[in-house]
């Protein structure tokens, strides 16, 4: 009932922007995400008295456990799930990757690790060695700068997902923004003399990907550390038994888990500005006063930059 | 197959003696002047008084202002934290781990930043402009803040002790829940806070009168208990509490609608350098005339009544006060129980810690904001100025034509014009 509720909660804040007109069409799902906050809320108290109400005498402690594991469970879970939707919807070479750079960095420090390896990384997981650590990064970097270098050529993949509301799906057909264009860098003059070439052309989106590769190496590995301690903790050898040979789909995403957040984190900070059609609609909501002094002061600054000046004259 | 209640269980043992009662601290001043009267009495005087001076330090802190009462907040936050945090310590013995310490701590400041960042930065936005740095800190909070986060969280993985997995583990969960309650609550109620004073003082006076209400109802007609886990709770308290509360909010609200100094938003002057409380009254602190519902004419013989349509959005608030609040009681009650304390900590006398004094208003200041967002609050005008500036300049232009057409549609604009 409480991972329902934190769902609709999230999908609230999130991805109905993304299916604004399919929602605006149907009564019934514009008042459910127009308050989802207020709705998920109540049901969320309902849940919240339903356990005051059912506390047992002799078993407080437990219960009060069982209620605290649910709800940091779902503040991993459940967050980390709609950060990756929302990372999706922003292109899903977002989404692509960073989940790429993780499993590359597992599989590239376990055979680093298993050619090399001599010196123990950390006292929690003995198999993992510094050897594979290092190899795995520097793998790492280069299989996300050729990755993205494909796949930045393709629309399907660059562009932020949008739902058509004529043909009813989904479509990514956009004008590439400019991470997503071949541009000329110069080669600083230290490599220029090894590589030969004196500049190269390159996708801005490349020199991104060494953000998120060097974080899928250096900082994802700690998401493993962590899941081993918790293993160890409560002594358990897996998570689950879902995947023969490895173990439950925990066991597989424990490395992306910090991953995710920090795809989002990076887009919301450097990369995406707010979407124009959500100011829309708050612009929509406003006094006429509010919205007559917003336009106005837009003009100033337009007039200002020398953007609409040039139109007037014109 | 994990027998989980098997592993919990270890920790129930033999842990009564360990979480220690709280020691008496009534300064020696009180206990002298109360010295003559017996036990029962002396508890009633001292929870009189205090309660009469944490009162008047909440009306003269009104008094100084916004700024003062969101830094009130803060610290009620902080302490709470340290509260709900020491009594993990406490439960699990885990004083041997003291790096743990200041690990919370600095978590407790790292979402503090990150809160601060995501809401408060925007009334600060014209100090924040004209310096530098704290417009780099700002603009990049999210990043910052997370890059804090994770260093604490690496910190944590590589300070992991062999024997005492379990320990640390819960110890990490435990500080992240705590911080889940005490930092998000306390953000929240600062956003209301912003709102408009109003907004902060109804809901916290209505669950205090619920309290005291429900206690005096209780004293008097008290018969019929309501839950197990507080004996002391009768029916006959909750729904008197309740009737009492719902009267008192609707004229507490009338009040304070009157004056600016509660009802306008809160807004941050660069000129004076000070927050002010200055704006026209929006609709809904203006006097309306109600048409009373024929039932009712006949009890009060009137017709129609003046009314501030805030006063029927106190009706909803003032209902969850009395009703879902008490609710925060009885989870801290069953808390307490389950961890065998009696009191959160002693540092009001004769009422237990800072949590205890706080534990209904738990879930009032999410209700607030969450009804404040659904059914008052727009979108705040400066923040989407600042993000219409954000915009690429194509995107600017497209958005400055688009609002031009919907305003000359409505009349609002004249078409500029042509030629």
């Amino acid at each position: 009932y409480f991972l329902l509720c934190a769902n609709y909660f999230f999908y609230g804040e999130t991805v109905t922007d993304y299916f604004f007109t399919l929602v605006q069409r149907e009564e019934p799902l514009r008042i459910l995400s127009k308050y989802h906050r207020f709705i998920s809320f109540a049901l969320y108290l309902t849940g919240f008295c339903m356990f005051v109400l059912s506390l047992v005498k002799k078993h407080y402690r437990l219960q009060f456990y069982m209620f605290g594991w649910t709800h940091v469970t779902l503040l991993i879970v459940v967050t980390q799930s709609h950060l990756i939707i929302h990372n999706l919807f922003e292109g899903m070479i977002w989404f692509i990757v960073p989940i790429s750079c993780v499993i590359c960095n597992d599989i590239m420090a376990y055979m680093f690790g298993f050619f090399f390896g001599r010196t123990p990384l950390i006292k929690l997981s003995p198999k993992k060695t510094w050897e594979g650590f290092i190899g795995g990064f520097f793998a790492t970097v280069l299989f996300g700068l050729l990755l993205s270098y494909v796949m930045s050529g393709y629309r399907c993949f660059t562009c932020p997902v949008e739902f058509n509301s004529d043909t009813n799906s989904f479509t990514v057909d956009c004008e590439p923004s400019e991470l997503f264009q071949l541009q000329e860098y110069n080669i600083p003059l230290v490599l220029q003399s090894v590589v030969g070439w004196k500049t190269l052309r390159m996708f801005p989106f490349q020199i991104h990907s060494i953000a998120l590769s060097t974080f899928a190496s250096l900082i994802g590995p700690f998401g493993g550390f962590f899941a081993s301690g918790f293993k160890r903790a409560f002594k358990i050898k897996d998570f689950a038994n879902t995947i023969p040979g490895h173990g439950g789909i925990m066991d597989r995403f424990d490395c992306q888990y910090l991953m995710a957040t920090f795809v989002n984190v990076y887009i919301a900070s450097f990369i995406r500005g707010p979407n124009p059609s959500k100011l829309m609609q708050q612009f929509l909501t406003l006094r006429p006063e509010q919205q007559l002094h917003i336009f106005n002061t837009l003009k100033a600054h337009l007039v200002d930059k020398g953007i609409l000046g040039s139109l007037e004259d014109a | 197959e994990v027998d989980l209640e098997e592993r919990l269980g270890e920790l129930d043992l033999g842990s009564d003696s360990d979480v220690t009662p709280p020691t008496d601290s009534t300064p020696e001043i009180l206990k002298r002047a109360l010295s003559g009267l017996s036990a029962r009495w002396k508890n009633w005087w001292i929870r009189g008084i205090l309660t009469l001076a944490m009162i008047s330090l909440f009306f003269l802190i009104i008094y100084l202002g916004s700024f003062m009462l969101m830094l009130l907040v803060l610290s009620i936050q902080v302490k709470c934290y340290h509260e709900i945090i020491s009594i993990g310590y406490r439960v699990y013995r885990s004083y041997e781990l003291l790096w743990f310490r200041s690990l919370s701590w600095y978590f407790l400041l790292c979402v503090n930043y990150f809160f601060y960042g995501e809401t408060v930065a925007d009334y600060f936005a014209t100090f924040v402009q004209r310096r530098e740095q704290l417009q780099f800190l700002i603009r990049y909070h999210r990043f910052i803040s997370f890059a804090l986060y994770l260093t604490g969280f690496c910190v944590f993985v590589l300070s992991l002790v062999k024997k005492h997995y379990r320990l640390q583990f819960y110890m990490f969960a435990w500080t992240h829940v705590t911080l889940l309650i005490t930092v998000t609550q306390s953000h929240l109620v600062i956003q209301n806070l912003f709102e408009g004073m109003i907004w902060f003082l109804v809901p916290i006076s209505s669950v205090i009168c619920n309290d005291i209400a429900a206690y005096i109802f209780g004293f008097f007609f008290g018969r019929t208990p309501l839950i197990k886990l507080s004996p002391k709770k009768t029916w006959e308290g909750f729904i008197g509490g309740f009737f009492s509360t719902v009267v008192f909010g609707f004229f507490f609200s009338y009040f304070l609608a009157q004056h600016q100094y509660f009802v306008c938003p809160v807004e941050y002057s660069s000129e004076t350098n000070r927050f002010m409380t200055e704006c026209e009254p929006s609709e809904l602190f203006q006097m309306k005339k109600y048409s009373v519902p024929p039932l009712l004419q006949a009890v009060l013989g009137w017709e129609t009544v003046n009314m501030y349509p805030f006063q029927m959005h106190s009706f909803a608030l003032s209902t969850f006060a009395s009703l879902i609040g008490p609710f925060g009681g009885f989870f801290a009650s069953g808390f307490k129980r389950a961890f065998k304390i009696k009191d959160f900590a002693d540092t009001i006398p004769g009422h237990g810690g800072i949590m205890d004094r706080f534990d209904c208003q738990y879930l009032m200041a999410t209700f607030v904001h969450v009804y404040i967002t659904s059914f008052i609050r727009g979108p705040n005008p400066s923040k989407l100025l600042k993000q219409l500036l954000i915009l690429q300049p194509e995107q600017q232009l497209s958005m400055y034509k688009a609002l031009e057409s919907h305003l000359v549609e409505k009349g609002i604009l004249q078409p500029s014009p042509k030629g």
